[in-house]
């Protein structure tokens, strides 16, 4: 039963894109109903999967898990199979509920019921509508997006690939799920195509993680040619480790497995858009909001996490549990290097989605840095409150967005609509998603004890302090400040304060399809953190056990143990939120301008200069061999040479054929030739044509005699 | 019986070359006519005259000479019709004169 249902997970939403993309695609309610039915009844499995799962004893040993012989590959099989344990369980939990919330939500983004617009077209956002109310005056409300079917075709193959991802036992299936949200990504950041920055931010973003999934591939083979098997439990086994840990290869001297580890999480950083792949994590914020929400926060970038907590017990096969290996060294270095070089991008950007992306590339570099201290529990924890967290704060933003393109609308004001220097004051005019907004920002910056993000953030430094890493202690202590302190700014700026334009005098809140999903999400947002309280906290902790802790820590072999507890990191992660917190208000809440604000430095505004330096280094030198290597070398010389030499040669040839064999002997001898003999011949016998009928007989009678005397001479004679 | 068959032919070979005769060197049209009438009776005493000597059992030479008549009948109407038909149109009935199928 609970194997069926964990078949049949990601089928709905692929069977929703088929049938809208080929029958409902010119009606919009059947479209949309297709993909919330179908994300609901994932969603429906989802649950009742979960609420089995929970009920099964020791469930980190007695997972549910089918698969059969796929693919033959010589003497073995290449397998496939679904897997539930503990870690996908929850990672199923927050997907299948941040999917269907996003999936309504959408609704109300693209404007559902609304008229559609007199200017708009294909490939561009919606630009609004004139028209007339019953006291006759015009009034311009958004219009509907376009290509409002063809948008929740895109996002349903999307759930199917997450969920393909989750559900999967193997790392075959894994990659087809994690390569279809690729190519969706690629689709949705580019779904207005018609602008050229969205079209330019998506083939970044297809490019950026194509560099990661590469290398993720070359470790997939080598697993594969390693251990013959690319299903999880059979790599996982004690033995199969035991064996890939103590094989050297001659990179960097790394064992097997560190080796392999390091290849697939190569492929997490561009998945997961972790330096030095991060740059098109914040170009991607090209796409619709709620495309951002789902792909690029909750979903598609944790399947890059998700990948490496899967292949945590490979990573840390030949640790010791006293020093990092290479390996989890880098990963460790990677992940604190993101979380704090990000942050401090974060805090000077002014576009409201540009903020939430260098947080969410933060965020994923703390649980990156969880994976690499080994600190399994802290990262799958952070993974999901942050997963709910940060697509509450971009579905807030994406109604902050759309009340702000309203009052836009209404007021004929020009302000871009996303830049937070333009809103401020909207407290009072959106007031739902200003409470969820400030709900999913606390829980973002580590608000004590009520916020979910406070535990999970709070676990990772612990884990960090007590394993003995105080540089990545610190440094992502300080990214944990950075991101209270530029979620406050940007609470503040965006909410707070009377408005800076027409636009935000004018907003108005957003339909109930927004602001349901953004409920939902905040409750999650406070509440999940509750279940991962850990025993000896202060107060509160065994009141909840921390039922996170024991049912995740389940899935590996040897289940983690708690960090011991210790006042520093608790103060710590207390400290930072709240001064953060603070300070971002008070710093800000006089703000009036981008010329007032004293972190616009240009070195972080333009966010290190890392485009322009992979522009200089990579995308110039690319093109430059293109031009000329490629295309005016390869392309224009010796192949053009080589077809045109061909082409000489034939039209050299033709011309013999023609001016030596067709024209004298076919035209003059055969053609022209018998003409001639016809003409001439006819010119000289029509003289026996006289006209008068006793010469014909005299003719014919001539020749009858003559014909007689022959044959009667022939006859006797031959006789 | 004292006749011999050879004298019917002699007599039919000598009327078939005076009709011939007439055919080709008179220029009168109705005149070459009456030429292929004698040469077609020239034809019929030899279907007679074979008949009668060879195998007087059965009626096959006698058949044929009728239908030579009726043939000649024909010939004659549709002949003569054209013949006066050509007059009509060009006031001559000599046939070195009637050349309009010349080259």
């Amino acid at each position: 039963m609970e194997k069926i249902i964990l078949w049949l997970l990601p089928l709905p939403p692929l069977l929703a894109f088929f049938v809208i993309l080929v029958l409902t695609n010119k009606n919009r309610a059947l479209s949309h109903g297709l993909a919330i039915g179908a994300a609901g009844l994932s969603w429906l499995g989802t649950m009742i999967i979960f609420v089995r799962a929970l009920g099964i004893p020791q469930f980190g040993k007695n997972v549910i898990e089918s698969g059969f012989n796929w693919l033959p590959t010589g003497s073995t099989w290449l397998q496939i199979g679904v897997l539930l344990d503990p870690t996908s369980a929850v990672t199923l939990f927050f997907v299948a509920w941040t999917i269907l919330m996003i999936f309504v939500y959408s609704i109300g983004y693209h404007n559902y019921g609304q008229p559609a617009g007199e200017h708009d077209q294909k490939g561009l956002p919606p630009g609004g509508a004139m028209v007339t109310d019953e006291h006759g005056h015009a009034h311009k409300v958004p219009s509907v997006e376009p290509m409002y079917s063809r948008f929740f075709a895109f996002i349903c193959l999307f759930a199917f690939g997450m969920y393909t991802l989750v559900v999967s036992n193997n790392l075959l299936t894994l990659f087809v799920g994690w390569e279809i949200m690729g190519l969706c990504s690629y689709l949705l950041i580019g779904f207005w195509y018609a602008k050229p920055a969205a079209r330019d931010a998506a083939v970044k973003a297809f490019m950026t993680t194509r560099v990661g999934d590469v290398f993720m591939l070359l470790g997939i083979a080598f697993l594969y040619s390693a251990t013959g098997t690319l299903s999880f439990r059979e790599i996982f086994r004690p033995v199969v480790l035991h064996v890939l840990a103590t094989t050297v290869t001659p990179f960097f001297g790394l064992s097997a497995a560190g080796l392999i580890g390091l290849l697939i999480f190569i492929g997490t950083v561009g998945k997961s858009a972790q330096f030095p792949l991060h740059v098109w994590l914040p170009d991607a914020m090209e796409g619709p909001t709620p495309v951002s929400a789902m792909i690029h926060a909750a979903t598609m970038v944790s399947a890059g996490v998700y990948l490496v907590v899967r292949m945590f017990p490979l990573i840390t096969a030949d640790f010791n549990g006293q020093t990092l290996t290479p390996t989890m060294s880098a990963i460790a270095f990677i992940g604190t290097f993101t979380a704090l070089f990000a942050a401090t991008i974060a805090v000077a950007q002014n576009d409201i989605k540009k903020v939430l992306a260098y947080s969410t590339i933060s965020q994923l570099g703390f649980m990156i840095a969880a994976v690499g201290v080994g600190a399994y529990v802290a990262a799958v924890f952070h993974l999901v409150t942050h997963a709910f967290f940060k697509a509450l704060l971009f579905l807030g933003s994406g109604s902050v967005i759309h009340g702000m393109q309203h009052g836009a609308l209404h007021s004929g004001d020009e302000a871009d609509p996303q830049d937070m220097f333009n809103m401020g004051g909207l407290r009072r005019k959106m007031p739902l998603t200003f409470w969820t907004f400030l709900i999913g920002g606390f829980a973002l910056s580590g608000f004590p004890i009520l916020t979910a993000g406070f535990w999970s953030k709070d676990e990772i430094l612990a884990e960090a302090f007590g394993n003995g890493h105080w540089v990545i202690f610190a440094a992502l202590a300080t990214a944990a400040f950075l991101t209270a302190f530029y979620t406050m700014r940007q609470i503040t700026l965006t909410f707070f304060g009377p408005p800076r334009s027409q636009a935000a005098e004018h907003a108005s809140e957003t339909p109930w399809t927004m602001t349901v999903p953004l409920i939902v999400l905040a409750v999650f947002a406070v509440g999940f953190g509750w279940l991962g309280i850990p025993e000896q906290f202060p107060i509160l902790g065994g009141i909840l056990p921390n039922w996170f802790h024991a049912f995740v820590g389940g899935t590996l072999q040897t289940p983690p143990t708690e960090p011991l507890f210790n006042f520093i990191p608790l103060l710590t992660s207390l400290g930072v939120s709240l001064i953060g917190l603070f300070c971002g208000w008070w710093v800000y809440r006089g703000v009036r301008s981008p010329q007032t604000d004293f972190l616009q430095i240009p070195l972080l505004k333009n966010k290190y200069y890392i485009d322009e330096i992979y522009n200089r280094l990579l995308v110039k030198p690319a093109m430059w061999i293109s031009e000329q290597f490629t295309y005016l070398f390869l392309d224009r010389t010796i192949i053009d040479g080589l077809l045109h030499s061909v082409a000489r040669l034939a039209l050299f040839l033709g011309g013999a054929f023609r001016n030596y064999v067709d024209k004298p002997v076919i035209n003059g001898l055969i053609g022209d030739g018998t003409a001639t003999v016809v003409k001439v011949s006819g010119f000289n016998l029509r003289k026996i044509q006289a006209g008068r009928i006793q010469y014909y007989m005299i003719v014919s009678i001539t020749v009858l005699v003559i014909i007689a005397a022959l044959l009667y001479f022939l006859h006797f004679l031959l006789a | 019986m004292s006749i011999p068959l050879s004298w019917y032919l002699i007599l039919a070979a000598a009327l078939f070359c005076i009709g011939l005769f007439g055919v080709l060197s008179r220029k009168n049209a109705i005149a070459i006519l009456l030429g292929i009438e004698l040469m077609l009776n020239a034809v019929n005493i030899n279907l007679v005259a074979f008949w009668r000597y060879l195998d007087p059992s059965r009626m096959a030479g006698q058949v044929f000479a009728i239908i030579v008549f009726a043939t000649a009948a024909a010939e004659v109407a549709v002949g003569l019709a054209l013949i006066i038909s050509v007059y009509r149109r060009r006031s001559t009935i000599l046939a070195d004169e009637i050349d309009l199928m010349k080259w």
